[in-house]
């Protein structure tokens, strides 16, 4: 089934009624994911575009089993809606807000741990494009037409940069299995290791594209990872050479604050671990193809 | 975003902060006044830059005579001090804080981060104070304390307390230093803060615990519940290129070369950064125009590329995924043309709408190069900047 998604998810979308809310959950019901009603507080009880709208995610869940929810909510309640959707007992959720504050991320990851680790949600983002398991679902912003379905795992913080790996492979007939945005930001729901872990138990996936960046100690963390547990192949590609140290990149959490947090040293801290390494961004192809060959 | 010292002192007297008594002053003459306000034998004047190391730059001087103070004054206003923090081109000193002298009897290190492994808010503190923490790790790694502090109950003073032991205060000083140290932790958690470093917190000869300089800088996601602190910007410490582009919504970060950047999404930007140093060329910015781009913004975008007199060639770079080819494109040809815009702009279209966009570029009958991948953009455009940039160089 590939990772997180599939055309059996049951997906809410909170924000639903908003205009980008809208958008993208017809681009996703159009390539067949299985959305299965939506949350604005105040409209339960309404319909929107044909999707039942609920006042609560509890109450979707009681009535739906919905059990992936998409998050389209503004960054200064972004926070909220992912502490609500972890309460209500949702698997996984996908949240796309791109600034939302540093110490909110705290808190949600505090109260996250409040659950069992069998009962706790699984956080995608936020920051991100979303994930998806092409010619099955997605959740998220992508454009899914250029990814081919395949057994090649995609994981990275950025999505553009996702899509150009994504485009490339399919140029050369290679597909992906699933493509998950771990999202720019400081602190995440996800790190590359868990991914990575779920990559690796995943019988649909015989390889991975790793797109990182500069920032933050998660590259180091997954190069542990694969040094130490992984058997499947991992390709990698770490954007930023040129960035100056102590620049905030666009994302929020790309700058180099520490030691081992640039692109250089990472790329080396993950060819060490026995990555192979995607030396230029438009590599991700033949990079691959090679790899798997 | 960063604040001043004296702001910094200002936000952290109100939660309990122990801090020098002090000034603000736009003139040496005014610099004299505020010294004779405070009345002491000595006191110190300090450049208000958004840097630390300011002391090595010449803008901490101590002074104990009237002329002594409007002589040092009058040597920072209006000069650009150049520390390892602010770039070869310096911070503009628009205003002083003078503050009055402290005796010094130890320094202390004390610093408030978001450490990203932990996920939380460390505490680091060190002994060895007046030193920068980036030295401290180098020479005395083990001089370093770090307490962990966790965000559903908040800093307890037990913490402040082990810190302030391991740092080795006297008895008599523990109770003022958990003060010192749990009202900055305080200041960072209300503040919604990114960093607090407060380098030296020192014991004066009377053993009182002060904090001598104070170093705060802000969430810019967490400032739309601040808007106090969104007053405390001041945009005369800011890249005025980052300026004008950051107050119309565009992510720009301005760099060295001559290769200005269009693309969108952060990732992409950066590895089409890489991707012009690896054809030999050196970018002038980072720009990300970010999702949804209307043909307004890609103008806008121009607008804030074309503000650095050193850009020489154009590089557009977009995969569309919420984007569209064909509004991008559309913003690109109003650019050239509203613009006049002469140097060699290559543009690579990617996704949604695809076709759409490089017909429009394409009919457009401007000089408006082309390229299919990132690696053909890249060379093209570097190659397009040479051959201008050698012609440019024979005309002169």
């Amino acid at each position: 089934m590939a990772i997180l998604i599939d055309k059996t998810s049951k997906v809410l979308v909170t924000g639903l009624t908003g205009r980008i809310g809208s958008f993208h959950a017809q681009e996703m019901r159009d390539y067949g994911t299985n959305v299965v009603g939506g949350v604005t507080p105040g409209k339960g009880g309404t319909t929107h575009n044909g999707l039942p709208v609920f006042n609560t995610v509890k109450g979707a869940v009681a009535e739906t089993g919905a059990d992936l929810v998409i998050a389209f909510v503004p960054p200064p309640f972004a926070a909220d809606s992912i502490m609500e959707a972890a309460d209500a007992g949702i698997k996984t959720c996908v949240c796309i807000a791109d600034g939302i504050p540093t110490q909110d991320m705290i808190r949600v990851k505090r109260y996250m741990r409040r659950y069992k680790e069998e009962k706790r949600m699984r956080l995608i983002g936020p920051n991100c494009a979303g994930i998806i398991t092409p010619g099955q679902a997605f959740a998220g912003l992508m454009p899914p037409a250029i990814y081919l379905p395949g057994r090649v795992g995609i994981v990275g913080r950025s999505g553009t940069l996702g899509y150009e790996a994504a485009s490339q492979m399919k140029t050369l007939g290679i597909g992906v299995s699933s493509s998950i945005g771990i999202g720019g930001d400081p602190i995440n729901g996800s790190s590359f290791r868990d991914i990575l872990e779920l990559f690796e138990n995943d019988p649909d996936t015989d390889a991975v594209v790793m797109v990182g960046e500069i920032g933050g100690p998660q590259e180091a963390e997954a190069a542990e990872y694969i040094r130490d547990h992984m058997s499947k192949p991992v390709a990698a590609y770490v954007a930023g050479l040129s960035a100056p140290k102590g620049r905030r990149m666009g994302h929020a959490g790309a700058i180099v604050s520490a030691f081992g947090e640039s692109a250089q040293e990472k790329v080396e801290i993950l060819s060490e671990a026995g990555v192979t390494i995607v030396p230029t961004p438009s590599a991700f192809g033949e990079t691959v193809e090679k790899m798997l060959a | 975003m960063d604040i001043h010292e004296y702001q910094a002192k200002e936000l952290l007297k109100k939660f309990g902060v122990n801090v020098p008594r002090g000034g603000i002053a736009y003139s040496p003459e005014q610099a004299v006044y505020r010294a004779q306000e405070l009345s002491g034998e000595k006191c110190v004047v300090k450049a208000q830059i958004h840097s630390g190391a300011r002391g090595k730059a010449g803008g901490v001087r101590i002074c104990s005579t009237d002329d002594e103070i409007a002589d040092a004054a009058a040597w920072m206003l209006g000069r650009k001090l150049v520390t390892h923090q602010t770039g070869p081109q310096g911070k503009l000193v628009g205003r002083l804080y003078i503050e009055e002298a402290t005796d010094i009897a130890q320094e202390i290190y004390l610093g408030f981060v978001m450490d990203r492994k932990e996920e939380r808010v460390v505490v680091v503190a060190s002994a060895q104070g007046g030193m920068e923490i980036e030295d401290i790790s180098a020479d005395e790694p083990d001089s370093i304390i770090r307490s962990v502090v966790d965000p559903a109950v908040g800093m307890q003073a037990f913490q402040a307390r082990e810190i302030a032991f391991q740092l080795g205060l006297d008895a008599a000083l523990i109770p003022q230093a958990v003060k010192q140290i749990t009202g900055c932790y305080k200041a960072m958690d209300e503040l919604d803060a990114a960093m607090l470093e407060i380098n030296p917190l020192v014991v004066t000869g009377a053993g009182e615990i002060v904090a001598l300089d104070a170093k705060l800088s802000f969430d810019d996601n967490a400032l739309f519940r601040h808007p106090d602190i969104s007053e405390l910007r001041d945009k005369s410490q800011e890249d005025s290129r980052e300026t004008y582009a950051e107050d119309r919504g565009l992510s720009y970060i301005g760099l060295e070369g001559e290769i200005g950047c269009i693309v969108n999404g952060a990732g992409l930007a950066m590895a089409t950064l890489d991707m012009i140093k690896m054809s030999g060329g050196e970018p002038a910015n980072f720009l990300d125009v970010g999702g949804g781009a209307s043909p307004e913004r890609v103008l806008m975008s121009f607008k804030a590329v074309l503000n650095d007199p050193n850009v020489e060639a154009i590089l557009v770079n977009i995969f569309a995924g919420i984007n569209r080819c064909d509004w991008i494109a559309e913003g690109v040809v109003r650019a050239v043309q509203e613009l006049k815009l002469t140097m060699p702009l290559v543009v690579r279209l990617s996704g949604t709408n695809v076709e759409e966009g490089r017909k429009l570029l394409n009919e457009s009958g401007l000089n408006i190069t082309t390229a299919e991948t990132l690696a053909e953009a890249a060379d093209k455009v570097v190659a397009a900047w040479k051959k201008a940039s050698t012609k440019n160089a024979e005309a002169i």
